[in-house]
């Protein structure tokens, strides 16, 4: 069976599990939901009320049946009512989505367009200093928690410069370009510091083994130009792991950069999702949880289609 | 005349200190256009190190030319020392003055691009054609190397194409700008040895149609008879011997030119081969003359599965019906080249693949039998075969303990015993395998095959990977083990050489089927089915001086077949009392 | 001590070697109460003290010695990394080895079991079970151990199927050796390579998480300290107080970097892919 054919057989099967998964741990929370959502509040229902309002929210079934509910509203984009935001918890997600979504591409755009150079760079440098200059770096970026990057880059520009980073409410691309970059550079940067490190070391051991194999040598023995031989030659059979690493990073991403986003006061999914959680907003937990999930095979799928690009024994074998 | 190539005491070393390091120390010799030269050596003499300085690629991997001097003629008459020429007048003359083919076809071209995309860029860099006209050049270099279909395979990647025809595509990449010197680097033994003949049929021919040099770089020294005009002897990075091909074939006077040519196992079509086993007239079964190992109709299938619900769709069939005896004291061979199936029989043997059908026993009434299992196996790679983290009295002691015993003083007396059988020191019973050389891994294996004292060893391409003077000691202490410990062999193996001097008995497979049976003088001397004869054929010699193999395109049979799918009855013709072959249709 | 030899002898090993090697020292002193001054202690007087001869680092908000928390920090966020990459490994060693051993469909529902536990940011999926079970040391653990065990897996199943198809297990097959023999003999004692090389990186991550869940409030509960914690109450502070940022930030760094050097360095020493390509 064809490698793609395969990927996509065990997608929905994963979601599946996803979905369980998500569900019931939902359903592990001590205490009734009713109690968790009010607080004290919940001791002043009275039992009519108390059943209306589990009627309401669809849990005064089954664990099945209110699965099954879930699942196939879920299906048909209906994932329920949020209380904090008491709107549709789709409408919530989709409204911080854009700049979770734009975060992370700019991030990924940082990373490739340092990484990816500086790995190829050192590996063609392999053991000379200027080799040796990158992989210090690149150690100390992936070895730098993003919230000491973001919280350096703020001391930074408040001390240094007595600017402060934009913060408020989130000015979409379309609206105002400037002030919507001027917004997402710091965070942006901030997440990138790492993810470039990643990818400066993925690309650096990618390509040294790349290097040492018979068919570059081939290259070299027909008069490929030594530039030729690592673009052309040699960098395509070295994208694999970065394509791998890459995709997981920015699947990652998607799911809202949490610790970023509350140090630079950004309304993304992750602080979303982390309000949900502390605020026990169970409906949008559970809704952006399956969103993240559901995002993150989606870049994994984008990511086996790129092999298959990249790589004709994936294409056409078996495998 | 000035010479096309002039090396002269060439260095070259390796590491921080290249000096201090050098793998090859003062080589020095000349080449004229059209002549072919043999470099001969054993792996690490530093061959291909000498070969990867010419064209100086050896810099890529970590070596530096310390000393001498690569004077290149180029066509305009002028002279370029290599040597010491920069990068960029190095990448004009790769590939356009100086082609190179590798030994590994499958992992020498890029498997990202297309066939023609790696054959054109050639014509681009060193001929300016682009597009359409590049598209045509390198069809013309398909067909040049006899690749039936060229246009269409323009379009294949690489993992599309079998090692034989990869390593033509090869060809026609060094060759496409005409280089006036080809380096071949050992450029057939990854191959089988009729795929080799093809290969070294096409060289030769094409060297015949131009007016090219070659370095031909092998370990083997029955090839270079086929192909040469000079050859050069090296060992641990010094040329010890160099002369014209029939004065270092015929006159050798290094001793290691020598050794190379005494101890190595050469192909000699029958008359090496063993005498000293006679098999009884009419063996009777279940007696103590009885045949050690016995199978019959042994078949192995492995499903092929297609579409989305991965259907069964028909069978490869590996091996397919195969029957023999083996004799206690005997050796069987089977040959046949990769596909044929002979690793597949040897591993259901085993038990290591479940058989589809037929049926096998071994005689277990061996001194220490007593319902151990008595067949034991040698595998290829000595590297993989033993686990490096166990120490070499572990490893020994594993087949004991396998089959329910203790370390017993007996056990460690029977390791010590073994261990100084196969010439190994005793201190090695505290060592791990990374100590050992590849021959002494083997040896390790051997000693642990015979561990329980089984009646029949299986030696699955056992000396393959080794080189070819430790092969010649490894199969001479197998023909002593056997005598002492009145073993059976079951030797595997793709090499003619090597199975004339260890086997009683040869059966050739073709396909999954034994296509011929029987003494192995006679078959070796006069082979009656067509495979047999075209294997046989194929096997080099230094008998044989500038031979012209015929170019021969035809390509290993599928082994899919449909489900459902059985073979005709096979039909045998005799030749003589221990000779059959079947008939072909 | 050949193995300790060869780390020491690797330049990154050394640096690295050193650094984890401080810490443990480190967090052992905090454990057992050997600070500068008692962590808890609030000396109001001295309340946001810029670092001195008395308070090493400064003082926070509530006049409690950084230099002090700061090693009752890093022994926590010790405890919980080893405990979680701890517990990680073992199911991962398990699930992998079971995965590649029984083959067919036991691997098939391991590995679709992984896919969906890595279908979830690592981060998310910690919050996930934190929201279930309610922040703290424990839960930390547990969500930790949770989130890496799918990477373990991977570690190793991937080495156990090839090893498995290796000549010597092949060999022990025909000897008739037990399958825990094979296993334990064959399979683990190569495995014990490449799994020394991920507990090392997987310490680091561990790091890396336990300082973000503490960070955002949901690991390490106050008034113990956290190195997470102690970043997050500086946000506030930092132009005042900047050393309640600068230290814990790099505490944090240095010892993720130490893990992280130590790791590689241990991946080229064991690696014999690279043995083979030195030799």
């Amino acid at each position: 069976m064809n490698y793609l054919t395969r990927r996509l057989v065990t997608f929905p099967l994963v979601m599946l599990g996803v979905s369980i998964l998500v569900f019931i741990s939902i359903r592990l929370v001590p205490g009734d939901a009713i109690t968790a959502m009010l607080g004290t509040e919940a001791g002043l229902l009275t039992p009519d009320q108390r059943a209306a309002l589990e009627a309401y929210f669809g849990i005064d079934q089954g664990w099945l049946v209110q699965y099954g509910r879930w699942l196939t509203g879920a299906m048909q984009g209906d994932l329920g009512i949020s209380v904090t935001y008491g709107k549709p918890v789709l409408d919530v997600i989709l409204e911080r989505f854009p700049l979770t979504l734009e975060l992370a591409l700019l991030s990924m755009a940082i990373a490739l367009l340092v990484g990816l150079p500086a790995g190829v760079f050192a590996a063609t440098r392999n053991e000379r200093p200027s080799d040796l200059i990158v992989r210090v770096f690149a150690m100390i970026g992936q070895s730098t928690p993003n919230f000491v990057v973001g919280l350096l880059i703020i001391f930074i520009l408040s001390v240094g410069f007595g600017v402060l980073p934009v913060m408020g409410a989130f000015t979409p691309f379309f609206v105002d370009p400037l002030q919507n970059l001027g917004q997402l550079i710091l965070p942006a940067i901030t997440l990138g510091f790492a993810f470039a490190a990643s990818v400066t070391r993925i690309a650096r051991s990618a390509m040294l083994d790349v290097l040492s194999e018979d068919y570059v040598r081939t290259a070299r023995s027909k008069g490929v130009p030594a530039l030729s031989v690592i673009w052309r030659h040699a960098l395509p059979n070295a994208l694999i792991p970065v394509v791998t690493l890459s995709g997981v990073e920015f699947g990652y991403l998607l799911g809202g950069a949490v610790i970023v986003e509350q140090i630079f006061a950004l309304p993304g999914l992750g602080r979303m999702v982390l309000d949900a959680i502390l605020q026990r907003d169970y409906a949008l937990v559970q809704g952006s949880v399956l969103f993240i999930a559901l995002n993150f095979m989606i870049v994994n799928l984008i990511v086996d289609l790129t092999y298959v690009m990249l790589d004709p024994r994936i294409r056409l074998g078996d495998r | 005349m000035t010479p096309l190539l002039s090396v002269r005491d060439l260095h070259v070393g390796f590491g921080r200190d290249p000096a201090a390091h050098e793998i090859v120390r003062g080589v020095s010799f000349e080449l004229a256009a059209g002549e072919t030269l043999a470099i001969v050596g054993e792996s690490g003499s530093g061959k291909s190190v000498t070969a990867l300085s010419i064209n100086r690629l050896v810099d890529f991997g970590g070596g530096r030319i310390t000393r001498g001097a690569v004077d290149l003629r180029l066509a305009d008459g002028t002279v370029i020392d290599l040597a010491n020429a920069q990068e960029h007048q190095l990448t004009k003359i790769r590939g356009g003055e100086i082609g190179m083919i590798f030994q590994e076809p499958m992992t020498s071209l890029n498997p990202v691009l297309t066939i023609g995309a790696q054959i054109e860029e050639s014509f681009r860099l060193h001929r300016g054609l682009t597009g359409r006209q590049a598209t045509a050049a390198a069809k013309d270099a398909l067909d040049r190397v006899r690749i039936p279909d060229a246009a269409r395979r323009l379009k294949y990647s690489p993992h599309q194409l079998s090692g034989g025809m990869l390593q033509r595509v090869m060809i026609a990449t060094a060759l496409s700008c005409n280089p006036r010197l080809l380096i071949a680097d050992e450029p057939t033994t990854a191959l089988d040895v009729t795929v080799q003949a093809q290969i070294m049929a096409l060289l030769a021919e094409l060297k015949r149609e131009t007016d090219m040099a070659m370095i031909f770089i092998t370990h083997d020294i029955g090839l270079v008879a086929g192909i040469a005009d000079k050859v050069m002897v090296m060992q641990a990075g010094e040329a010890v011997e160099q002369g014209a091909l029939n004065a270092v074939l015929d006159t050798p006077r290094h001793p290691y030119t020598r050794h190379l040519l005494s101890a190595v196992p050469h192909f000699e079509a029958g008359r090496a081969a063993r005498t000293d086993y006679r098999r009884p007239e009419t063996p009777t079964e279940g007696s103590a003359a009885g045949p050690a190992l016995h199978v019959e109709g042994l078949t192995v299938r492995f499903p092929v599965t297609g579409g989305l619900l991965r259907r069964r769709t028909g069978n490869v069939h590996a091996v397919d019906g195969v029957d023999f005896d083996l004799m206690p004291g005997e050796t069987l061979a089977i040959v046949g080249e990769s596909g044929s199936g002979k690793s597949t029989t040897a591993r259901a043997i085993l038990g290591l693949v479940q058989p589809t059908r037929g049926a096998f026993s071994a005689n277990t009434n061996t001194p220490h039998g007593r319902g151990r299992p008595s067949v034991q196996m040698v595998f290829q790679n000595p590297y993989a075969s033993l686990n490096p983290r166990l120490r070499v009295d572990s490893i020994l002691a594993e087949p004991v303990i396998a089959a329910g015993g203790r370390i017993s003083p007996e056990t460690t007396a029977r390791m010590t015993m073994l261990l100084e059988r196969v010439g190994l020191p005793l201190d090695s019973l505290q060592r791990y395998p990374h100590e050992f050389s590849g021959g002494q891994r083997q040896r390790l294996c051997i000693a642990r095959a015979l561990m329980l004292n089984p009646s029949v060893v299986v030696l699955d391409e056992a000396v393959s990977a080794l080189d070819v003077s430790v092969q010649a000691k490894v199969l001479e202490l197998l023909v002593d083990l056997q005598k002492e410990f009145g073993l059976a062999y079951l030797f595997v193996s793709h090499d003619m050489a090597v199975v004339e001097r260890i086997a009683h008995r040869i059966a050739v497979l073709y396909a999954g089927q034994i296509v011929e049976i029987g003494d192995a003088r006679s078959v070796l001397s006069a082979p009656r089915h067509s495979y047999t004869r075209q294997l046989i054929a194929a096997v080099p010699s230094i008998e044989r001086r500038h031979e012209t193999f015929a170019l021969d395109l035809r390509q290993v049979p599928s082994l899919i077949r449909p489900l459902g799918f059985e073979p005709e009855q096979a039909e045998w013709q005799s030749f003589g009392a221990d000779h059959r072959a079947r008939v072909e249709g | 001590m050949q193995f300790l030899r060869a780390i020491l002898a690797h330049p990154s090993g050394r640096i690295g070697g050193v650094i984890v090697g401080v810490y443990l020292l480190v967090a052992i002193l905090g454990l057992l109460g050997v600070t500068p001054h008692d962590p808890l202690m609030q000396f109001r007087i001295d309340r946001l003290h810029a670092p001195n001869g008395v308070y090493w680092m400064g003082t926070d908000l509530f006049g409690r010695d950084v230099a002090s928390r700061l090693m009752l920090g890093i022994s926590q966020s010790f405890i919980v990394a080893f405990a979680s990459v701890a517990l990680a490994a073992t199911a991962g060693t398990v699930l992998g080895l079971a995965a590649a051993w029984f083959g067919r469909g036991w691997d098939g529902l391991i590995m679709r079991v992984m896919d969906v536990l890595l279908a979830f940011p690592a981060i998310l999926l910690a919050l996930l079970i934190i929201a279930v079970v309610g922040p703290g040391t424990w839960t930390s653990i547990a969500a930790i151990a949770i989130v890496y065990t799918p990477i373990f897996t991977r570690v190793v199943r991937g080495p156990a199927l090839s090893l498995k198809t290796r000549d010597f297990v092949d060999a022990a097959r025909t000897f008739g050796s037990s399958r825990h023999y094979i296993l334990t003999r064959h399979l683990m004692l190569n495995l014990v390579a490449p799994l020394t090389v991920q507990v090392t990186l997987a310490l680091a991550w561990g790091l890396l998480t336990e300082a973000g869940l503490s960070f955002l409030g949901l690991g390490t509960q106050p008034p113990a300290s956290s190195l997470g914690l102690m970043l997050s109450d500086s946000r506030n502070l930092m132009e005042m107080a900047p050393w309640l940022l600068i230290f814990p930030g790099l505490a944090i760094m240095i010892g993720i970097l130490g893990f992280n050097l130590l790791g590689d360095a241990l991946r080229d020493i064991l690696d014999p892919k690279m043995r083979r390509a030195a030799a």
